[in-house]
């Protein structure tokens, strides 16, 4: 038996789940522009001569969308991997490894914008 | 809530015993290509990082996606991403309580499947 209390905490407060689905969708929303464009963007790149990438992602077009679909596409990664971990990991592991796949999810993240601003700059 | 009564009431029925539908078929397929992009997303990642850092580690950057592995990497996160973006499209719409009734939502997942196939052709195809 487990109080009101308790089971308030365990589970949280359901406001930060409707936050989270909204997030999730809007992220969805703006990936399905990105995702298609970063495809047919990077896709050809892949293979090319370095000096030919490195001139292709100068211009701002290309940089523009690759630097958007980092922080978008790692944050909806992100939200979405959370929910993963909340359906079948329990616990003090549910707690660790959310807070892993978060970090990774940022530092991935940061580290594709710090390498296209390198490039485009 | 906290104080109801968990030991006597009806179960719904376990994955397990249930039989598998197109439907939830496609539901948990969503979920699976999704977090599996992960492996392509931090390989994009090294790849625009070797290019920033030198010529040459961009080289063993790109050998590495431009291999056999590599190709095959690719070609299966191309198809894992069209079907996550139709499969999410098709969530979009059932948002606003449209198209659920079950041959529809039926048809949807087999638009999903077919679609995320006939787009990884045209994306082959194209780049």
């Amino acid at each position: 038996m487990i109080s009101k209390l308790k089971y308030a905490f365990t589970h949280g407060s359901l406001s930060e789940a409707v936050h989270h689905a909204l997030l999730m969708k809007a992220s969805s929303i703006a990936l399905l522009i990105l995702m298609p464009l970063f495809i047919f963007i990077v896709g050809p790149m892949i293979g090319r001569p370095h000096d030919d990438v490195i001139a292709f992602f100068a211009k701002p077009f290309p940089a523009v969308v690759v630097a958007l679909t980092f922080i978008v596409g790692f944050k909806h990664f992100s939200d979405g991997v959370q929910v993963l971990l909340e359906d079948y990991v329990h616990g003090t592991a549910r707690k660790i490894s959310i807070l892993v796949m978060t970090c990774l999810s940022y530092a991935a993240m940061l580290i594709g914008l710090y390498a296209i601003i390198k490039i485009a700059l | 809530m906290a104080d109801v009564n968990r030991g006597n009431r009806p179960l719904s029925p376990h994955l397990t015993i249930y039989r598998p539908q197109l439907t939830s078929m496609t539901s948990i397929l969503t979920r699976i290509t999704g977090n599996a992009l992960l492996i392509a997303s931090l390989l994009m990642v090294w790849w625009f990082l070797a290019a920033a850092i030198s010529p040459e580690y961009f080289a063993v950057a790109d050998w590495v996606l431009t291999s056999f592995l590599g190709d095959l990497i690719l070609i299966g996160s191309v198809w894992a991403l069209w079907y996550h973006l139709l499969a999410g499209v098709r969530h979009l719409i059932w948002d606003n309580a449209l198209m659920l009734d079950i041959p529809t939502a039926e048809k949807l997942g087999w638009a999903c499947v077919g679609g995320s196939f006939l787009l990884t052709l045209v994306t082959v195809f194209l780049v």
